[in-house]
């Protein structure tokens, strides 16, 4: 009995000691994560309940007001509208246009960690200072680019941020310069995966560049394509700064995003209730998406 | 066959250089603009090189008297050096945490940070923004810099790195008598380091190019960031479009420097996150 304790007591300790080790390390971390990150998440979820003006005054429960309230807000549904848009907008073209720079940097030639940075470098810049230039670029009358499109016989080339219609395609079409960078490396990192047989068996069969393409590149890379389809589209629900230097959200309401409409509503009409309403919706557009994407590595992994 | 090829590399190179000059057109027109004379920025006809007579390197001077730009590179190097010292300690060591020891719960935890990982920072800054006012920390540095200093992407990011170096390292130091901080700090992070370069550079391009973190939290112009800066800028000065470029340039200084001295990084840093998903 007392040699059994015996064992067991340091045994005990141990244990306990690794605990409290453990613990230490993750501690720092737990903490101000849990402070700055975790508590405000709750909060977020009960404040869209409440009616509160962020002042001495207590919260008061409204149950689900808040929602009622920014459903029949016309700025809002707009702003949510426009968010979709502007996704539709973004993530097809940065799709394609990364995918097939992905294949053309992965055919073996020279410079290719100088063309890498320079299409990655984009990706790395201030919004705020890409926002200025492609502002200028944009610049209706004697901008660049419509130099450029009347020069090619484009006698009336859209007025760009300044027009209702052609605001958010002139932010889109910077977004894509932006960011297909970033995508085009995770496709070649997915390209790096396919095995090169398969490339030469279809070339001794036949196949030429397109068809390989076709139907050997393309339908190996679905579960790249899927998980950018996933990432781009969240990185495009939650579009701000881009917006706010390049147009403001103008000119009216026309490029008002999601992300402008809850910043609006909670810092300058402090109606925090009703921000944090529209802060869930957003959210539960990501989780909606994010739970589509374990849907589909769960698929791509079983077939593995 | 072996012309054909060669051929076709020819022309793919040919492609991809083309590409990558539409690329780099705008930061192209960034710089000369930003050495133009403001009448000479939107010339008719668009002149694309530079008058070498006529080179406003004054531009750059200008752009330091008109508004605090060395503060605002003070506050923003500070902000990003600070953040992401904490960033990388705190990381490092719930990562050898969640990696290396076992104890109680801490699979649940992990579990947490990782749903967590998905969740927008723009759904909950509302809150958090009033959670840090109400410890007093609206319009400081440091409110700033503790709202940004823990993510779970760094703690999955270092935990990644661990995962992949062998438990038999650690158990056999154990053996030896060396304590778990002494393995973390010996064996365990100078083998992360790799990693560990991808968190730093990422955290500190981050909080550098951060705007709506800073637009939200900083009122008082001595505290204010170079992105901040920037766009007060443009909106007071909207017309003098050489200085805004002028002052464009040299914000993307410190960020262009981390890039071409840490380029391998960057690419290693988002290749592994695609290959993750």
């Amino acid at each position: 009995m007392e040699n059994e304790k015996q064992v067991l007591s340091p045994k005990m300790k141990r244990k306990l000691k690794s605990n409290a080790v453990g613990f230490s390390f993750v501690l720092p971390s737990l903490l101000g994560y849990a402070i700055f990150v975790f508590i405000p998440v709750c909060f977020s979820l009960i404040l869209s309940l409440m009616e509160w003006d962020a002042s001495q005054a207590p919260l008061k429960f409204v149950g689900l007001q808040n929602f009622v309230t920014i459903f029949g807000d016309r700025n809002f549904r707009n702003s949510f509208i426009h968010t979709v848009t502007y996704s539709l907008m973004t993530v097809f073209p940065t799709l394609v246009i990364s995918l097939l720079l992905a294949v053309l940097m992965n055919s073996k030639i020279r410079g290719i960690t100088f063309f890498r940075a320079a299409f990655y470098f984009p990706h790395i810049v201030s919004v705020v200072a890409v926002g200025a230039v492609w502002n200028m670029l944009f610049q209706p009358d004697y901008g660049p680019i419509n130099m450029f499109l009347k020069f090619i016989g484009i006698s009336n080339p859209p007025r760009w941020v300044l027009s209702t219609t052609w605001a958010m395609p002139a932010v889109a079409i910077v977004s894509v310069w932006k960011n297909m960078g970033y995508y085009m490396i995770i496709y070649l990192a997915g390209l790096q995966g396919i095995d090169h047989s398969l490339h030469e068996a279809a070339s001794i069969d036949g196949a030429n560049g397109w068809q390989r393409l076709r139907y050997i590149t393309v339908p190996l890379l679905t579960p790249t394509t899927f998980f950018v389809l996933i990432m781009l589209t969240i990185q495009c629900f939650k579009v701000f700064d881009l917006v706010y230097v390049m147009t403001g959200g103008g000119p009216g309401n026309a490029t008002q995003t999601l992300v402008n409409y809850i910043y609006t509503k909670a810092f300058t009409s402090w109606k925090l209730g009703e921000a944090s309403a529209a802060a869930m919706i957003m959210f539960v557009v990501v989780l909606a998406v994010t739970l589509i994407q374990f849907a589909g590595e769960r698929k791509w992994s079983d077939q593995m | 066959m072996k012309t054909k090829q060669k051929f076709l590399k020819i022309v793919i190179t040919l492609l991809l250089i083309i590409f990558s000059i539409c690329m780099l057109v705008p930061f192209y027109w960034m710089i000369i603009s930003s050495l133009k004379l403001n009448k000479d920025v939107f010339s008719v006809p668009m002149r694309w090189l530079p008058d070498m007579d006529n080179i406003q390197w004054k531009n750059y001077v200008t752009i330091w008297q008109k508004i605090p730009l060395l503060t605002y590179f003070k506050n923003s190097f500070k902000l990003a050096t600070i953040t992401t010292v904490i960033q990388l300690a705190v990381s490092c060591l719930a990562a050898y945490g969640f990696s290396k020891v076992r104890f109680w719960g801490r699979d649940i935890l992990f579990l947490i940070y990782v749903t967590t990982i998905a969740i927008p920072w723009q759904v909950y800054m509302v809150p958090q923004f009033i959670l840090v006012t109400r410890m007093g920390l609206n319009d400081t540095h440091l409110g700033l810099i503790l709202m940004q200093a823990f993510s779970a992407f760094g703690v999955f990011l270092m935990r990644q790195a661990y995962m992949g170096i062998p438990n038999e390292l650690c158990e056999a130091a154990r053996i030896d008598g060396m304590s778990e901080y002494g393995i973390f700090a010996k064996i365990i992070m100078p083998l992360g380091k790799p990693s560990m370069a991808t968190l730093v550079i990422f955290t500190f391009t981050n909080v550098w190019n951060d705007f709506m973190g800073p637009l939200i939290y900083l009122q008082t112009k001595e505290l204010k960031t170079i992105q901040l800066g920037i766009r007060n800028f443009v909106t007071q000065y909207g017309a003098e479009y050489n200085l805004i470029m002028a002052a464009s340039v040299v914000s993307l200084i410190p960020v262009v420097i981390v890039f071409v001295c840490f380029q391998r990084f960057f690419i290693e840093g988002v290749a592994s996150s695609g290959i993750k998903g």
